[in-house]
């Protein structure tokens, strides 16, 4: 009993460690990062890697700002409306005369404001935040269509378009890198090495025991939704100049895709687990493997079906590994 | 008074119980709730089950109820093994529970929480909402308890979901009737009430239908008077093991009690002797609408304060205005002379006042996070630098407040949840000593520990007072008030009702104010 | 709904009291709007006008019938679109390409949704994947089976029998067959959910799971039953989309999820379960489809429309609280021993 004691316990150390998903989905995408760059014709090369970290900056910003809110086991809805509302507002602004040094950071404070709007009816007046943000979906997109109609504003300065398109010096690395990297950072360490980040986790795993600890977390909620508004303005600010075009419609339907990337990242949508590493890699995955698919001519259609898949794998999962480790732990003390 | 009359100490002569637990064995995660826990039950006794908080009762129930499953041993009805595998296969066996929390549909009116999964039927398997209505209406006619059925359940007090509950079990017609406390958020009469009920079923003369024989009844309480008014047997538990079983009339209270601690009550309560200080906690005319109204007191530095009174009687409301989890709408709270603002746990942290909640599981704890982020999270502020933690402070603070408690987990980074009842408690209280609080309020600091965790906390308890904190303490186990307090502050109805000191508290003294009647035993 | 003539004395009186403000608020609201919009264009009360509208209302009022009684279970069941997509292709595509008769063809377009719901079914109860991400991974899937399946082609009216076509067009009365359909349902899901026990489970589930539990309602079942339903109403919305439309592309119900939800929340609904009817759901649905065919007559810019939907949304909760607050104060200080 005694002499076989330790080694159970390495056994299940072990098991945890395989069934810890951000640890698994950093594996995965770096398997297929390479798998896929010895089989994918061009997948490899420095310019790829450069059109795939353009592609993926809107969906990582969003999703830096959404895992936070999911780890206080909120969600938002809103996000892609409000850049599709800010990059509206923009194409008003410039309409307007306005020059863009002034709009960018009206574009961002715009966005925050939509975000606290968010945080007022889900925290001010206590309610459910699925309901409030599929409701600010519809109504900020909507105020999108009313600014700008069906058409698009494409006028923008050569100077920034160019900025956000363009490497930085003479490199392969892209400009947007830069700013992405040093987000990704801030949200890191705010989440795992602050005070504020042990909030959140405290507020997501029990925030009836958070309240009792001396944590505000209808305050906490509210910035989130806050920041969470401020990224996605600065989202529109990017978008619209990334593709030279501010339209109503921009970045339609991809909250889902940054839900999905956090979800599939290990963040538990009941809030109080998950971690950033884990929803960056998934970032990378889902875009790389989209980039792949579409190197590969393989329709785009495949990825709705392999994105809904890894969605619902991302939850089944750890739950399938959990109940398969009560079941053998049933057994072991049964024949103990 | 006939209610709380003796029943004649007759053992029903059946040979075959109609229930039979044997060798019961529970555990979760690190927690054995229950090892090699038995009882028989009898056709037409009422049987008590005492045993502290913590002894594994609840669990034993759950495990008869079809909630949860046995390690190991088995369940014998009427000499047959079974399994329950859900609650319905148990309910359909007719074991009928009334759990210690009323667990009531607030969307569904009060009939149809009764009769939920069996309203009765009319024309085309529509259920018949009107015979529903009067079938409810008689229940309660028969338990003596306005109430209309048709109300949803939404906004019941505590009591009156207690008796929806008790309606619920009742309107089964069940072999086996088994109640949890059922009378902690209850009145005298209520009480009575009750219990002429529950021995009618016992005695197998219940209103309805003319069944053959009585209902098997196990009555888990904590009063002694209502075990002596209503059972012939009395089985003691104490840490998930069964004690004793025997006719109550064979053991008198003294043993009774002695047999649930495991030692003599001098070594339970090591209440030092302490000389009062200042006033450091003062509350004044504190009203919540609905809940409590005009409640003031004060606690001393070295003082150890209890609140007691009946479940529902305010008490947990009271400490949680206090600290400042809950608005309140009128009154004072002043720590060492300054006013805390309402509703603002945070000033009251910084005031130096900690709470330890009465529900360690729902308000006092993350479960799924580790022991370390449970121990530092209220002084995440105070283990950074320039706004960062430092991870080795965080592990230092933890592990020497751990040690200091004699907590034991595997390791620091190890779910709270995985712990056992006392040493999630102990996490609970080092997060809070850890703070260096002037007062401390425990809410029924010991619920649901084992024997030996429990003498540890009121160590602890009595040597903080020593050390000159001001403990305020709300507690529903009258051993421990009578045991641990300097003064007794008895609540009922959302007031104070009395105030006795350590010499006046007695069982009597305190349930006379708590039920706002005569003794009753 | 509830029993006539037995008027209760205390607690029932505030509860019908905030169910029927809640349904007579809808129709308060419907009225104006339909009053006001008259007053602009008579022509809106006009029977072709009335019949676009009943055209227009019939599927949403199907799907929000469907999605009630998930979200009674306090859960969601956002694949409502993508499975009307595959179920409107699957029926339209072997009506024009394998001759199957049409009766044979609308059964399988409804056991297509069917088969859909029992899938978020599995996912939710046996898997324990919370109905969000569930039925937003079905979502994904399903489209991109209809994708996979359409190829970019679609199916076109002349490609299908004349007598789907009438269906999907046809009147009875000058009701269209389509709104029929939806109110048969309608009456259909409101007895069960009000009537009969399992319908009641439901709202036990949603109103408080746990107590559920310990009562040994049949939990696994209920929510089966839930997602069936839910994925056969949103099938045998797809089969009347394709009789209604006739041409079926592999886009068909697209975002239609985001309208569904929106008319049950705005029919008071709570989104936490335990509590709304499907009536309330159907009047959502049906102000939704009125704002969506006044805005042109009230020459108000056709871009508002999304913006309204998403106010009314905001609106529609936010009263809901505030309605629940206030009765749970009155409930409370009626049932509280304190004075």
């Amino acid at each position: 009993m005694s002499t076989e004691a330790p080694a159970r316990r390495r056994d299940s150390a072990l098991l945890r460690a395989a069934t810890t998903w951000d640890a698994a989905i950093i594996g995965v995408t770096l398997v297929f990062l390479v798998v896929a760059a010895q089989t994918v014709e061009h997948f490899g090369t420095a310019r790829n890697a450069g059109y795939i970290i353009l592609d993926l900056a809107p969906i990582l910003l969003l999703a830096l700002a959404m895992t936070l809110i999911v780890t206080t086991g909120e969600i938002d809805l809103s996000v892609a409306s409000t850049v599709g509302l800010t990059s509206a507002a923009m194409g008003v602004m410039w309409n307007a005369g306005m020059t863009l040094e002034a709009i960018m950071p009206l574009a961002v404070l715009l966005g925050a404001v939509l975000g606290a709007v968010n945080g007022l009816f889900i925290t001010g007046f206590g309610l459910p935040s699925l309901a409030v943000t599929i409701g600010t979906l519809a109504l900020y997109r909507g105020l999108a269509y009313v600014l700008l109609g069906d058409t698009a504003v494409a006028d923008w300065p050569r100077l920034f378009t160019g900025w956000t398109l363009g490497n930085i010096g003479e490199g392969a690395v892209p400009n947007v890198l830069a700013p992405m990297a040093v987000l990704a950072i801030v949200f890191g360490l705010v989440l795992h090495a602050t005070p504020i980040g042990r909030s959140v986790y405290a507020a997501g795993a029990n925030p009836i025991a958070a309240a009792y600890t001396g944590i505000a977390v209808g305050r906490l909620k509210f910035w989130l939704y806050v920041t969470s508004g401020a990224m996605a303005g600065l989202v529109g600010v990017l978008w619209t100049l990334r593709y030279s075009s501010a339209r109503a419609d921009n970045a339609y339907g991809l909250e889902l895709t940054v839900i999905a990337v956090v979800l599939l990242g290990g963040v538990s949508i009941f809030g109080g687990k998950g971690a950033l590493p884990g929803v960056l890699a998934a970032v990378v995955l889902l875009v790389s493997l989209q980039n792949a698919l579409r190197l590969a001519h393989v329709s785009t259609e495949a990825l709705t079906v392999v994105t809904g898949s890894l969605l619902i794998a991302a939850v089944l999962a750890p739950n399938a590994a959990s109940a398969v480790r009560g079941a053998l732990h049933r057994r072991r003390r049964r024949t103990a | 008074m006939s209610a709380l009359a003796r029943h004649p100490d007759s053992v029903p002569p059946q040979p075959v119980p109609v229930v039979s637990l044997r060798a019961l064995s529970k555990s979760f995660g690190a927690v054995q709730a229950l090892s090699g826990a038995r009882l028989d039950l009898y056709a037409g006794e009422a049987h008590a089950l005492v045993g502290e908080n913590g002894a594994g009762k609840s669990t034993l129930i759950k495990i008869l109820a079809g909630l949860y499953r046995p390690d190991a041993g088995s369940i014998e009805l009427d000499g047959e093994p079974v399994r329950f595998s859900d609650t319905a296969a148990a309910m359909a066996a007719g074991i009928a529970v009334i759990y210690q929390e009323p667990a009531l549909f607030g969307d569904l009116t009060v009939a149809e929480n009764l009769f939920i999964g069996r309203q009765p039927k009319g024309r085309f398997g529509f259920i018949d909402r009107a015979a529903m209505n009067r079938r409810a209406a008689a229940l309660f006619a028969r338990l003596g308890v306005p109430m209309d059925p048709d109300r949803p359940a939404k906004g019941l007090s505590i009591a009156d979901q207690q008796l929806v509950e008790i309606a619920k079990a009742i309107s089964l017609d069940a072999r086996v009737l088994v109640m949890d406390e059922p009378t902690a958020a209850l009145s005298g009469v209520e009480v009575e009430r009750l219990f002429g009920v529950v021995r009618a079923l016992r005695d197998g003369d219940s209103g309805s239908d003319a069944d053959a024989g009585g209902a098997a009844v196990l009555f888990i309480s904590h009063r002694f008077n209502e075990v002596e008014a209503l059972c012939q047997r009395v089985t003691v538990m104490r840490d998930g093991a069964h004690v004793s079983t025997d006719l109550l009339a064979d053991v008198g209270v003294e043993e009774l009690v002695r047999r649930m601690v495991g030692r003599d009550l001098g070594a339970m309560f090591p209440k030092q002797e302490v000389e009062p200080g200042e006033v450091v906690l003062d509350v004044e005319g504190l009203t919540r609408t609905g809940v409590c109204r005009d409640v003031g007191f004060q606690v001393r530095a070295g003082e150890i304060v209890a609140l007691a009174g009946l479940v529902g009687a305010g008490r947990s409301e009271v400490v949680q205005a206090v600290f400042g989890v809950e608005d309140r709408d009128a009154g004072t709270v002043r720590v060492g002379g300054r006013e805390l603002p309402s509703g603002d746990p945070r000033a009251a942290i910084r005031a130096g006042v900690a709470l330890v909640p009465e529900d360690r599981r729902q308000q006092g704890l993350l479960l799924d996070l580790s022991v370390l982020r449970n121990a530092t999270l209220p002084g995440r502020g105070r283990l950074s630098r320039f706004g960062f933690l430092i991870g080795g402070a965080e592990r230092r603070e933890a592990a020497e407040w751990g040690a200091r408690l004699n907590a034991k987990y595997g390791r620091l980074t190890d779910a709270a949840g995985t712990l056992s009842g006392g040493n999630q408690q102990k996490i609970v209280l080092a997060k809070w000593l850890a703070t260096n609080p002037k007062v401390l309020i425990v809410d029924e600091p010991t619920r649901g520990i084992d024997v030996g965790t429990k003498a540890e906390v009121h160590r602890l308890l009595s040597a903080l007072a020593a050390d000159g904190v001001a403990v305020l303490m709300v507690s529903s186990e009258l051993l421990e008030v009578l045991g641990m307090a300097d003064r007794v502050l008895v609540m009922r109805e959302g007031r104070i009702a009395g105030e006795l000191s350590r010499a006046e508290a007695t069982e009597e003294s305190v349930m006379r104010l708590a039920t706002g009647q005569e003794a009753a035993a | 709904m509830s029993a006539v003539g037995v008027k209760a004395r205390t607690g029932s009186t505030a509860l019908d009291l905030v169910l029927r403000f809640r349904a007579l608020g809808l129709l308060v609201a419907l009225t104006a709007l339909v009053a006001v919009t008259t007053a602009v264009n008579p022509r809106f009360l006009g029977g072709q006008s009335v019949r676009d509208v009943l055209f227009a209302a019939a599927i949403t009022v199907l799907l929000a019938c469907g999605m009630t009684v998930v979200v009674l279970t306090r859960g969601i069941d956002l694949s409502v679109g993508s499975v009307l997509g595959l179920s409107a292709y699957v029926t339209a595509s072997v009506l024009a390409e394998s001759g199957m008769p049409t009766g044979p063809a609308m059964v399988l377009g409804l056991a297509v949704g069917a088969a859909c719901g029992a899938l978020n079914g599995v996912i939710v109860h046996f898997g324990k994947v919370p109905p969000l991400v569930a039925t937003l991974g079905t979502l994904y899937v399903l489209r991109g089976v209809v994708y996979f399946l359409a190829g970019g082609s679609r199916i076109n009216a002349s490609d299908l029998p004349r007598a789907f076509l009438d269906f999907g067009n046809g009147r009875l009365l000058g009701v269209p067959y389509l709104f029929a359909v939806a109110v048969l349902v309608l009456v259909l899901v409101g007895v069960y959910l009000g009537r009969y026990r399992s319908g009641r489970d439901l709202y036990a589930l949603g109103s408080n799971p746990e107590a559920a539990r310990l009562a040994g309602l049949p939990a696994g079942r209920r929510l089966m039953t839930a997602y069936v339903l839910s994925g056969s109403l949103a099938g045998l919305g797809g089969v009347l989309y394709a009789a209604r439309f006739g041409t079926v592309d592999a886009s068909a119900g697209f975002g239609m999820e985001l309208n569904v939800v929106a008319a049950v929340v705005v029919g008071g609904v709570a989104i936490f379960g335990g509590s709304g009817t499907v009536l309330g759901a159907a009047l959502g649905a049906l102000l939704l489809t009125v704002i969506n065919n006044a805005l042109p007559v009230l020459r108000i810019d056709q871009f508002w429309q999304q913006a309204i939907i998403g106010a009314l949304i905001l609106a529609a909760i936010a009263l809901d609280r505030l309605v629940s607050i206030r009765a749970a104060r009155a409930l409370r200080q009626k049932g509280s021993h304190v004075d």
